[in-house]
């Protein structure tokens, strides 16, 4: 089945199988492998992306159900000119990661999260990570990180 | 998964047609539980019919004294609209608390109420507030809807296509949240009508349900207190590795009383 949709800011058009599921489908058709599939099971967050500019679980969507969407993977959250955005900037400041496999699920849900909910407070940015699993960190540094970036979307 | 045939029909009338000419097909709605199905390979549908393309499937009214909820409007929506939280606070709390932000951006109400999973949230708000679930073909009193385990009263080439909900008085909605899953170890919704109080819970039993007992406690006297001594039988809960049919009884009734004190 053709699908044509926009990811990254670039429309494409690929011939697809109706099984094929998203995650796949950016990693190994459009090599995208920023997005990572940690459990396949709709519970860890590695695979999040932005569908229409709202996060998702790209494990748990079939690619032919993204047909006419725009989708941002992590690949293209930064500006063309290399600018980060604030939650990656963010991550950087406050050590959001060690071992970097649940990172790009993070930042994608971080980004959703302080659009959403800008100044959110500790308490809350956890309960929004409820979808997303770090081995490493302990979390600490990955919610001070949303939590910079979240006041920093309420002051500007 | 297996491969299967992908339709996306833009009506229900093509929909129903779909569903008749298949061998074994399915209706995809959020796909939050059924994509995880098809991987796992539980489930093997010969077709699968997205109802995302559907646009009278979506969005959210007030319609008299109800509001009418499209069965295609995903868990985030309802959690954010001002129409539900101005109309029925504890709806869009409970919304709000099933499974995490970016399944609460797939999943939707119409999938949660017609795959009646045990343990969903939606089916104690669909009972507990006395819902009305619109199908294509007629309209099922939420009392008769919810039959057994993952069972309900939809017949074959039945599909939802709203929840009509009056406003209650006062409600409140009150889970023990398995904290890896999200889901209901035990949810209790409590909602005052005019001289009624309806009390529906989830995740204790095969389906939601509302014990008499506590419902007639609480007509009689809405207080925490009404509640004590009253006991829900384990025999007709379910045991898992999670949780026991006594402690799921014993949940059920706390937070009964929680959500009683919270509105009394």
């Amino acid at each position: 089945m053709n699908i044509t949709l926009t990811v990254n800011g670039q429309t494409l058009t690929r011939d697809v199988a109706p099984y094929l599921l998203l995650a796949d489908f950016l990693r190994d058709e459009l090599r995208l492998t920023g997005t990572h599939v940690g459990c396949d099971t709709t519970q860890c967050g590695c695979c999040i992306i932005h569908l229409n500019e709202k996060a998702v679980k790209s494990c748990t969507m079939l690619a032919v159900q993204a047909d006419g969407a725009q989708l941002t993977t992590i690949e293209g959250l930064a500006r063309a000119d290399g600018t980060l955005h604030p939650v990656q900037e963010a991550f950087r400041d406050h050590h959001g990661l060690q071992c970097g496999f649940c990172t790009p699920g993070m930042v994608m849900m971080g980004a959703d999260i302080v659009r959403r909910l800008p100044g959110a407070d500790e308490e809350t940015i956890r309960h929004q990570l409820e979808g997303n699993i770090c081995r490493c960190t302990g979390y600490q540094g990955i919610v001070e990180a949303i939590m910079d970036a979240s006041s920093q979307a309420k002051a500007s | 998964m297996q491969a299967f045939t992908y339709h996306r029909p833009t009506d229900l009338t093509e929909v129903v047609k779909i569903l008749a000419d298949c061998e074994d097909p399915k209706l995809l709605a959020g796909g939050m539980t059924l994509l995880p199905t098809l991987k796992q390979r539980l489930a093997a549908p010969s077709d699968l019919i997205d109802l995302a393309r559907i646009q009278n499937l979506h969005g959210i009214c007030e319609d008299k004294s109800e509001i009418v909820i499209g069965a295609m409007t995903c868990h985030a929506d309802v959690a954010a609209s001002a129409l539900v939280r101005a109309f029925c606070p504890a709806l869009a709390d409970l919304a709000g608390q099933i499974g995490d932000p970016a399944v609460r951006h797939r999943g939707t109400i119409g999938g949660s109420v017609a795959n009646a999973d045990p343990a969903a949230d939606y089916p104690a708000a669909v009972l507990g507030l006395n819902a009305i679930i619109e199908t294509n073909q007629r309209r099922i009193k939420a009392d008769d809807f919810f039959t057994d385990l993952f069972e309900t009263a939809l017949e074959p080439g039945e599909i939802i296509t709203a929840l009509r909900f009056p406003r209650p008085h006062k409600a409140q909605y009150q889970k023990f949240r398995h904290p890896a899953s999200g889901y209901a170890v035990v949810g209790v919704m409590v909602a005052q009508f005019a001289g009624a109080t309806r009390l529906a819970i989830t995740g204790a039993g095969p389906n939601a349900f509302r014990p008499a007992a506590l419902e007639e406690a609480l007509t009689r006297s809405f207080t925490a207190k009404a509640l004590e001594g009253l006991q829900l039988d384990p025999d007709e809960l379910l045991s898992d590795m999670h949780a026991s049919a006594a402690y799921r009884a014993h949940v059920a009734l706390v937070l009964a009383q929680r959500a009683v004190g919270l509105i009394a």
